[in-house]
């Protein structure tokens, strides 16, 4: 089995998978609790935290856990309008968003929010001059993902924090949750960005887990109020089990990053060189450190992407028809008709997506089955 | 290493070996994401589909009217949060009790500081709403009823059915947190007309950060979590397979005969506790009532002249987990607000209690280890005091 579709989400590590049992058989006390099972836990959760700021180099204050990367969305969007509504009732984002930011910063426009969504160029990328023309007295908010999920664009959130250093009020939201160690740390923690957004299953930890990055002293609403956890800001009893295991996938996925990285970067230039020569290929990602290193989405002309999808499957191969929270919705894919793709290519567009324990061996028997399949489609059309 | 005894099960409880098993399963084995087209994504969707089932029929509901959620808390923010929003035209009032969990109480809070209005009521010394508050409260700007199935802190029952049929015929819809309750009592949506249920896995020997909200057919609000379509479109988010899965096996282990077992035996406990403290002549009484109607597992009591944080404290050093009310104020000892509730501010009880909440692991020998160390406690202080004077 060659799996392809890590954006959509990853395998658990296996150590990873150990620290979760460890900690669910011996340290299942309730953080909140003042009795010894309750402070094991307590400082299990406190470490877990400090090793995760540690690895980003901020405080550990800065980190809050969540149930993953749509809640971390939807808090930094409503958490934001709802603190700031009497400052303003504008949001920049971008037309290229996942839904998790989409479709929250949408409810917010029916309640009365005025949203400015950003066009993108040919490559899915935003411009900055098209942001600070957006710009109002009464903007709360910018929420920008730090790379595309569905072709891998990496959008210029260092400028963009640079030039939102002018406007100081406004808050700065990031979704990370496909930039997670890809060599992109610097341009995502700027000195600018207040809020990012990342979730645990993309990254080997298990289901269930993520979290948000908040600037110190940055206000934001809490969007599960409750017992109080997490300082007031997420309530719920918290999954120190899954917390554990993600401080630690995290702390793995972020170890020798840059080769990895470079990695990713081989495998996907295998396939792509190899695609490229094809002449009924389209390629929608860029083969350059503009576009993240795992990313690679293109389409066979003429070939709806699900047949692509189910061709490679019988060969054991695992990609996706662009994000898989969509997959099974017939509407055409966002980023491709953002970027003015005809909405017939746009249909057939596929996304390969890696990790770091894809091998080359494996993109060379991907480009083996797909001189084979090409010629089966060939012959069909 | 002294002996470890965990009686704060209505905090959180340890996941059980079959449940960690089966979650080792899926997360090992079944990691497509079920919203993908490939069979690793369909044999997630299965799974799913067959949690839903068997949690579905838990509390006789359709599948497609269990939507599941991160949790208790996310279950009670959505139900609240989301009727307000899809039915301030119809009216701004809303009728709770006064002994709900924070998870509750604090969207209330939220929407009362929006332009809602709030009805809180009140408790007797047992713990107990009085229906008739209830109906007079009701009006034509009511909205929403949010009253738990149990409590928490003190294991009151509040009387779910009949709430259920007086709303019948009311335009207010009918929410209940059985976060503590779902473990121990059958509870049928139907048969009690039930427009919303809450409940959190931890609390029954499942995974953390998974619990379900059913939501009627018929109940529509915009989803709370915005998204991708997952279920259904009523909560996006990729899906946390291994730990639904995990949740429908806790359920899947405790039928009626195991609910009723429960409750049976933890109802014993209470009477070796009740009756050991007698024995070694220890002044206390019962916060609430010991009756068989109850939530079983938790149990609240009034240790006459010794505070709160002194029991807690050296029930701890003798490796005795009990909780001084709810855990989820996280990590304070505020004083609470059941008991408050129940017996006013100025009552003793308010900072001379304990909760110890019983589970699937509590053993006779545990509560007799309990009862022993109490009364060694109670002794030692008494002593001290009496040294002092
Ligand atoms: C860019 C982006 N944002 C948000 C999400 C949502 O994350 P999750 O499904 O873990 O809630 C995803 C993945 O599905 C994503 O790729
Ligand atoms: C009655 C009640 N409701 C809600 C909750 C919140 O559940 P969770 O912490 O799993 O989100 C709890 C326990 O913490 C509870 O006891």
């Amino acid at each position: 089995m060659i799996y392809f579709d890590n954006s959509a989400t990853t395998k658990i590590n296996s150590g990873v998978l150990d620290t979760y049992n460890k900690v669910s058989q011996n340290i299942w006390g309730n953080p909140s609790s003042l009795h010894q099972f309750g402070s094991e836990a307590h400082n299990l959760l406190t470490q877990s935290r400090m090793q995760i700021a540690k690895l980003l180099n901020v405080s550990p204050g800065e980190i809050l856990f969540t149930s993953g990367g749509t809640e971390g969305d939807n808090w930094a969007i409503k958490g934001t309008a709802m603190i700031k509504r009497k400052f303003g009732n504008h949001i920049i984002t971008t037309s290229v968003e996942h839904a998790a930011v989409h479709n929250p910063v949408e409810q917010l426009k029916k309640l009365g929010f005025e949203i400015t969504y950003l066009p993108v160029d040919k490559n899915g990328r935003v411009s900055v001059e098209d942001l600070k023309k957006a710009i109002r007295p009464t903007t709360i908010l910018v929420s920008i993902m730090a790379v595309n999920n569905e072709i891998g664009t990496i959008e210029p959130v260092k400028a963009i924090g640079e030039l939102l250093k002018k406007y100081p009020k406004i808050t700065y939201h990031i979704d990370a949750i496909q930039g997670v160690a890809k060599g992109l740390e610097n341009i995502i923690f700027n000195d600018r960005v207040d809020l990012v957004s990342f979730s645990g299953h993309k990254f080997h930890a298990p289901r269930g887990t993520g979290f948000n990055y908040k600037r110190d002293g940055k206000k934001i609403a809490p969007l599960m109020a409750g017992g109080g956890q997490e300082r007031g800001l997420r309530s719920g009893t918290e999954n120190l089990p899954g917390i554990a295991a993600m401080a630690k996938a995290f702390r793995l996925v972020m170890t020798n990053e840059d080769e990895k990285v470079r990695h990713q970067r081989q495998i996907k230039s295998e396939i792509f060189n190899h695609i490229k020569k094809f002449p009924n290929v389209i390629i929608f990602s860029k083969n350059d450190d503009t576009f993240a290193p795992h990313i690679l989405c293109f389409a066979i002309k003429g070939v709806r992407g699900e047949t692509v999808v189910h061709a490679f499957e019988k060969y054991g191969i695992y990609i996706s028809t662009t994000s898989a929270c969509s997959s099974r919705d017939q509407s055409v894919t966002s980023t491709l008709s953002s970027m003015h793709v005809d909405s017939s290519i746009a249909e057939d567009a596929v996304r390969i997506s890696l990790d770091e324990n894809n091998t080359i061996e494996e993109a060379k028997k991907f480009n083996q089955v797909f001189d084979q399949l090409y010629q089966q489609f060939s012959k069909l059309s | 290493m002294v002996k470890e005894i965990y009686l704060d099960n209505a905090a959180t409880t340890p996941i059980s070996k079959e449940v960690l098993a089966d979650m080792n399963d899926k997360l090992k084995n079944v990691y497509g994401n079920a919203s993908t087209l490939y069979q690793l994504g369909r044999n997630s969707k299965r799974i799913l589909d067959r949690s839903r089932h068997i949690i579905a029929q838990s509390i006789n509901a359709d599948d497609n009217e269990i939507v599941f959620t991160s949790g208790g808390t996310e279950s009670d923010n959505t139900a609240i949060m989301q009727t307000a929003l899809a039915r301030k035209k119809l009216g701004n009032h809303i009728i709770t009790t006064s002994i709900e969990h924070e998870a509750v109480l604090k969207p209330l809070k939220y929407l009362e500081n929006h332009g809602f209005r709030v009805t809180y009521l009140p408790v007797d010394s047992k713990g107990n709403i009085s229906l008739s508050d209830f109906k007079k409260a009701l009006d034509d700007d009511t909205i929403l009823v949010t009253i738990m199935t149990g409590n928490n802190e003190v294991g009151s029952r509040m009387p779910i059915h009949e709430i259920g049929e007086i709303l019948k015929n009311h335009q207010a819809w009918f929410h209940t947190d059985a976060v503590q309750a779902y473990g121990l009592l059958d509870i049928d949506v139907k048969k009690d007309h039930i427009d919303m249920l809450s409940t959190s896995a931890h609390k029954l020997n499942g995974p953390k950060m998974v619990g379900f909200l059913y939501r009627r057919n018929g109940i529509n609000y915009p989803s709370f979590i915005k998204g991708g379509d997952q279920e259904s479109k009523r909560r996006a988010g990729t899906e946390n397979v291994p730990g639904i899965s995990g949740f429908a096996t806790a359920v899947k282990n405790l039928p009626s005969t195991e609910k009723k077992h429960r409750q049976d035996v933890y109802y014993q406990y209470k009477k070796e506790i009740i009756d050991g403290l007698k024995k070694n002549q220890i002044d206390f009484e019962i916060n609430g009532e010991l009756n068989r109607h109850n939530l079983q597992h938790v149990f609240n009591i009034w240790i006459k002249g010794i505070s709160t944080y002194v029991m807690q404290a050296n029930l701890d050093l003798a490796g005795i987990a009990v909780s001084g009310g709810s855990a989820c104020t996280a990590g304070s000892i505020a004083p609470s607000h059941v008991l408050t509730a129940m017996y006013g501010t100025k009552s003793p009880r308010i900072s001379q209690s304990i909760r110890i909440s019983f589970g699937r692991y509590t053993t006779e020998s545990d509560i007799q280890f309990l009862i022993k160390n109490i009364a060694k406690i109670v002794k030692q202080i008494k002593k001290r005091k009496q040294e002092e004077v």
